[in-house]
């Protein structure tokens, strides 16, 4: 066989693999997933809904399944010594008052929410901690001390069902991130449905598009060896279509965080996933 | 002095000459799916547009289409339809339409327009009020695409 016909059937065999998401089972640490489920009624252009997990070569996805293996976990060992540290002017750690972290499980499912009649995201309830109880500075929205305990603190609700609140107060806000969800913005003209609802499964160059689900945030990406939180990323995709992205902790993302959630509604959290 | 400057002029009046010829993206004459003439009154290069096909920073066509003769790049996407035998399916006039703004030829499709300069929102700064190909390139493009025949 010439070269040239190899690698015409081995880009063919690549690109049936990459056709659409793989049948992979999630297992981690003995804990069985759920990556795959039926789509939320509110969804009307998709059937099923399936974790970012199953988009990602076999290497990657290895990565998740074994906590020792899992490059995030080294930042959540981070955040297990800051969740120690006395900070601020009151004198406190977060374990001054949350005695155990394992008492988190659950949170994460549930965010972002209304508090206040305000939309709430996980760094902010970081934060009003930080600032209103202990008298400390609030930490920057994406930095390596945020991701990390946000990271620790999703840990606890590892393998729960995402389960967000779309209605009542949530209502408007949901509203407001599914508007932006599909609008079309950047040089490029792009809304995130064009390549996360519409084109799932295929590769754009060397990406395989997923679904944008947001179950295993804040994660680790080999890209940038780090722990990366939703915002970042919604940054990241805007970057890439040109478009002025809107402001981490701003009233849109979260808006769209709130909105992407809901997409996922019945996944695992998976925090901290690994992706490429 | 008096020949440099001479040279100037020259070369001067030979830009404006060129720019004259360019179709501003506001002004560009796309009927039924068609633009008949070249966006520049010049040929394109299908040397440079086999280039500018695959360039990331450029029309970076490859992140959609997959294109057997441009087997030496090792990803192609597969988001939009195959270019193999591009040419075979679409005349140059419709070709260059489907370039320089998909959407008035494709409604709602996810294919970006590469020469407008406004009509999007919330650009980049660095690309506010720009195109993404020049009008040369978009023929150079165009004038690549037209080679890719099967038939």
């Amino acid at each position: 066989m010439n070269l040239k016909l190899w690698i015409t059937v081995a880009a063919s065999c690549l690109s049936t693999a990459a056709l659409a998401q793989d049948s992979n089972k999630l297992v981690i640490e003995g804990e069985a997933l759920v990556t795959e489920t039926a789509a939320p009624a509110h969804m009307e252009n998709v059937d099923t809904i399936y974790s970012g997990w199953r988009f990602r070569s076999s290497e990657t996805q290895a990565l998740e399944t074994d906590d020792f293996d899992n490059p995030g976990f080294v930042f959540l060992d981070q955040g297990v010594d800051l969740f120690e540290k006395v900070d601020g002017s009151e004198g406190k750690a977060c374990a001054s008052c949350h005695e155990d972290i394992e008492d988190f499980a659950g949170l994460r499912t549930q965010l972002p929410r209304v508090q206040d009649g305000k939309l709430a995201s996980m760094e902010d309830l970081v934060n009003e901690c930080r600032t209103e109880r202990m008298g400390a500075k609030p930490w920057k929205w994406s930095g390596g001390q945020m991701t990390a305990m946000t990271g620790l603190i999703g840990l606890q609700s590892r393998g729960m069902p995402v389960n967000v609140e779309i209605d009542g107060e949530a209502a408007p806000f949901w509203e407001k991130g599914k508007e932006l969800y599909y609008t079309r913005v950047g040089q490029l003209d792009m809304a995130c449905s064009n390549c996360h609802e519409n084109n799932f499964g295929v590769m754009i160059r060397a990406d395989h598009l997923s679904q944008g689900q947001i179950n295993g945030f804040p994660t680790y990406r080999l890209k940038n060896a780090k722990l990366n939180s939703i915002h970042a990323r919604f940054k990241g995709c805007m970057k890439n279509i040109r478009a002025e992205p809107f402001k981490e902790g701003g009233d849109e993302f979260k808006a769209l965080e709130l909105y992407l959630a809901s997409r996922g509604q019945g996944l695992s959290v998976e925090t901290p996933s690994v992706r490429n | 002095m008096k020949r440099a400057f001479g040279l100037a002029a020259v070369a001067a009046l030979a830009t404006s000459a060129a720019l004259a010829e360019t179709v501003a993206p506001t002004n560009v004459a796309l009927v039924d799916g068609v633009i008949k003439t070249s966006l520049t009154g010049q040929p394109g290069d299908a040397g440079v547009g086999r280039k500018v096909f695959a360039n990331r920073k450029q029309g970076n066509c490859l992140a959609c289409h997959t294109n057997s003769d441009l087997s030496e790049e090792i990803f192609h996407g597969e988001v939009g339809p195959p270019m193999d035998g591009v040419a075979d399916r679409w005349s140059e006039g419709e070709l260059r339409a489907i370039v320089t703004n998909s959407k008035q030829v494709f409604e709602d499709t996810i294919m970006p327009a590469f020469y407008i300069e406004s009509g999007y929102e919330r650009p980049l700064e660095k690309f506010a009020g720009k195109s993404i190909l020049s009008a040369q390139q978009v023929e150079d493009v165009v004038a690549y695409l037209m080679t890719l025949k099967e038939e």
